[in-house]
């Protein structure tokens, strides 16, 4: 963050940071609605060598590489000039993981979105991140403001461990996504706090 | 008698594949480049940088600010593999210097934090 560099010519520009924030979840929660209600969204391609992922396409007598092309949503938001926020809302199917792993690498923390009609659909994302141990919020959209389940009966039917947000918002909604943010920053801060207290 | 490229119409998607660009190279020359590494390009002068395509070019120039490896590729619609292709050729030929973020076990600091959650209010 300190870098500043100071060549060409001794015009020097300072080098920002920037933090990734991954928006996960299951297919039709709301991923690429919640990074478009917060940032400025643009596609993101990434194309990947799959080399004998266990179920990727069925690629049978072909023996060379492939590749895919997966696209995803990349929003930015700029906290300050040196200082840049980056969602990315990445592609649900498991065969994908191989992008998960480089996007949670370092990352601040990730956004589940969950559906209550549909709960099963963020399973693996809480599986994984619980496993990488990359910080994570829940956020429940409540699509047309039907909602029958509170933060709790929600957290208790994901089996999250104690402490992990529960938050409901409408993924339209500018403020309510942001809020969805903040809430993941803050459990961020509370966890390094703890940790740091308990050594 | 068939017209040469009748088959190329809005559904054709990308009619250069995209890794032709690298001449098939998959991997970049001298290392990977994480997502969130920042590029500056060292001079606007790419004539030494041997044989450059309109990509490098277009790299360099958008480098002229600091910009990261994701936003290049989504600013110039190319694939982020692609992307670190053309980035290692061009750290190769010294057009570009490579800012990699900090270790990914580091703890984000504090302070950072906080100014992330001021930013994120102010919004």
């Amino acid at each position: 963050m300190d870098s500043v560099r100071s060549d060409r010519n001794g015009a020097s520009s300072r080098i920002p940071t920037a933090l990734k924030i991954l928006i996960a979840g299951g297919f039709g929660a709301g991923k690429t609605t919640m990074v478009g209600s917060v940032s400025e969204i643009r596609p993101l391609q990434t194309e990947e060598i799959l080399t004998g992922v266990e179920g990727a396409d069925d690629l049978g007598g072909v023996e060379s590489k492939t590749t895919t092309t997966v696209t995803m949503d990349f929003g930015r938001i700029t906290i300050t000039e040196d200082l840049q926020l980056y969602l990315f809302g990445t592609p649900g199917q498991d065969r994908f993981w191989f992008l998960w792993d480089e996007l949670s690498q370092g990352a601040l923390g990730a956004v589940v979105l969950a559906d209550t009609r549909r709960l099963a659909d963020c399973f693996p994302s809480i599986d994984y991140f619980e496993q990488r141990g990359t910080p994570f919020v829940v956020a429940v959209n409540c699509f047309e403001s039907e909602q029958r389940f509170g933060p709790d009966a929600v957290g208790r039917a994901l089996d999250l461990d104690q402490g992990v947000p529960v938050v409901l918002f409408d993924a339209r909604e500018p403020v309510a996504a942001r809020n969805v943010l903040i809430e993941l920053v803050e459990y961020v801060a509370r966890r390094q706090l703890t940790a740091a207290g308990s050594r | 008698m068939r017209k040469a490229h009748d088959w190329l119409d809005q559904d054709a998607g990308p009619v250069v594949r995209p890794y032709a660009m690298t001449q098939g190279r998959v991997a970049p020359s001298g290392g990977e480049f994480d997502l969130v590494a920042f590029v500056v390009a060292t001079s606007p002068e790419t004539g030494r940088g041997g044989v450059l395509q309109p990509e490098h070019h277009a790299i360099v120039a958008a480098a002229w600010e600091p910009i990261s490896v994701v936003e290049l590729a989504s600013t110039l619609d190319l694939s982020v593999g692609v992307v670190r292709v053309l980035l290692g050729d061009l750290r190769s030929a010294g057009l570009i210097s490579m800012y990699e973020p900090p270790a990914a076990s580091q703890p984000h600091d504090v302070d950072v934090l906080k100014a992330v959650v001021n930013g994120l209010r102010a919004l």
